[in-house]
């Protein structure tokens, strides 16, 4: 089932999405993480149930980490599945997301892209 | 619609260029996930074969389903969601030489969604990153050598992420290590975006690595649908002599061939 839930925790917000994120819903998730941002200085978008995402879901997370990085806050994508793995590899923006394993991962501030060598 | 139910259903397809019968009845089906490499030589009817899977010839006998619809016989509106969910990369590029790569690639999602103008621009971008073409988006198609004309119009055949591919001859014209990239993009855009993938070629190395099944075309008529290795063990001369690249023997037919020297009276 395709879903949004948002809870706050300990200062950091946390969008779970669940489902296949496509262009049918990604408009969505694009006001979330938008919203999100607006209301949290720290924000984490956890991705472990999602079973496939579209470059309309990956566009609403770069939105979301451009405008992190604009106003200082802290962004990341948590727990990635291996279905979104493979969409950002596919686009090598593995190298540009911050990807943290779990909550607790999810940066003050985002800084420069995380590039890997 | 069936979810098992295969996404590309073609039954007993002819098609004739005025006297000449150019498909013999053609039948195969494509499961979603596959990709699906539709061989053969010049004249062999896959061109053809693929106007019709696209909707763009109607068939004189038999049906084309995609996604369970049968194309010829659907609505505008009809065809329309069907165009939607189908992404084609000609041969030649087909890119519109007034626009720049970027315009080119964000076409389809300025005409088929309602996407506000900044997520256009990042999904266009997105996919010109896949092809390897990022930042060339302000560069005219004119500014492009052919391997990246074929990138490009493939950017854009992906840019609604469709759930089926078509491609037409991804290795013309290319030299073996770009079009060995190519290659290896269609393996990663099954496995990524789980696109199920049509790829219409004569390039029998090509073929051979990115084939789940391969459809076997000669002379209008479907020799055999199979696995690489079922298509490398067929016991059909004419496979054999395509896959070993032996020239088909032309058959002559005394009154045949006079007919066409001097006229249908002779």
């Amino acid at each position: 089932m395709n879903g949004i839930e948002q809870e706050t925790v300990e200062g950091r917000t946390l969008i779970r999405l669940s489902g296949e994120v496509d262009l049918s819903w990604s408009q969505q998730v694009r006001d979330a993480v938008l919203g999100a941002l607006a209301r949290s200085r720290r924000v984490g978008v956890v991705l472990s149930e999602v079973s496939y995402i579209d470059s309309s879901g990956i566009a609403a997370l770069v939105e979301g980490f451009q405008s992190a990085r604009t106003n200082g806050s802290g962004f990341a994508l948590v727990a990635v599945s291996d279905a979104v793995r493979a969409v950002l590899e596919l686009a090598r923006l593995d190298r540009v997301f911050p990807i943290v394993a779990d909550v607790d991962g999810i940066p003050e501030v985002t800084g420069a892209p995380a590039w890997k060598p | 619609m069936n979810v098992s139910a295969p996404l590309i259903e073609v039954e007993k397809l002819e098609a004739w260029y005025g006297k000449r019968r150019i498909l013999h009845g053609v039948d195969f089906s494509v499961n979603a996930g596959e990709i699906r490499v539709i061989m053969g030589g010049s004249g062999s009817g896959k061109s053809t074969l693929l106007r019709h899977m696209l909707g763009l010839n109607r068939p004189v006998s038999g049906t084309v389903k995609l996604f369970g619809k049968d194309i010829a016989r659907s609505s505008e509106r009809e065809k329309l969601e069907v165009r939607k969910r189908i992404g084609v990369s000609f041969q030649g590029g087909a890119l519109l030489t007034s626009m720049t790569v970027g315009d080119n690639v964000a076409l389809p999602l300025r005409e088929h969604t309602r996407l506000d103008e900044q997520t256009i621009r990042i999904m266009s971008r997105i996919k010109l990153e896949v092809v390897n073409l990022g930042g060339f988006q302000d560069l005219m198609p004119s500014q492009l050598s052919g391997g990246m004309i074929k990138r490009a119009a493939l950017a854009r055949a992906i840019v609604m992420d469709p759930r089926l591919l078509f491609f037409d001859e991804p290795s013309a014209g290319l030299d073996p290590v770009v079009s060995a990239e190519l290659d290896e993009l269609i393996l990663r855009l099954r496995d990524a975006l789980r696109m199920t993938i049509v790829v219409v070629t004569h390039e029998l190395e090509s073929a051979f690595k990115i084939a789940d099944t391969i459809t076997v075309l000669d002379q209008g008529n479907v020799l055999m649908t199979g696995t690489t290795a079922e298509v490398r063990a067929a016991d059909n001369e004419r496979i054999q002599d395509l896959l070993n690249r032996r020239p088909r023997e032309v058959q002559v037919d005394a009154d045949e061939y006079l007919r066409r020297l001097v006229g249908v009276d002779a």
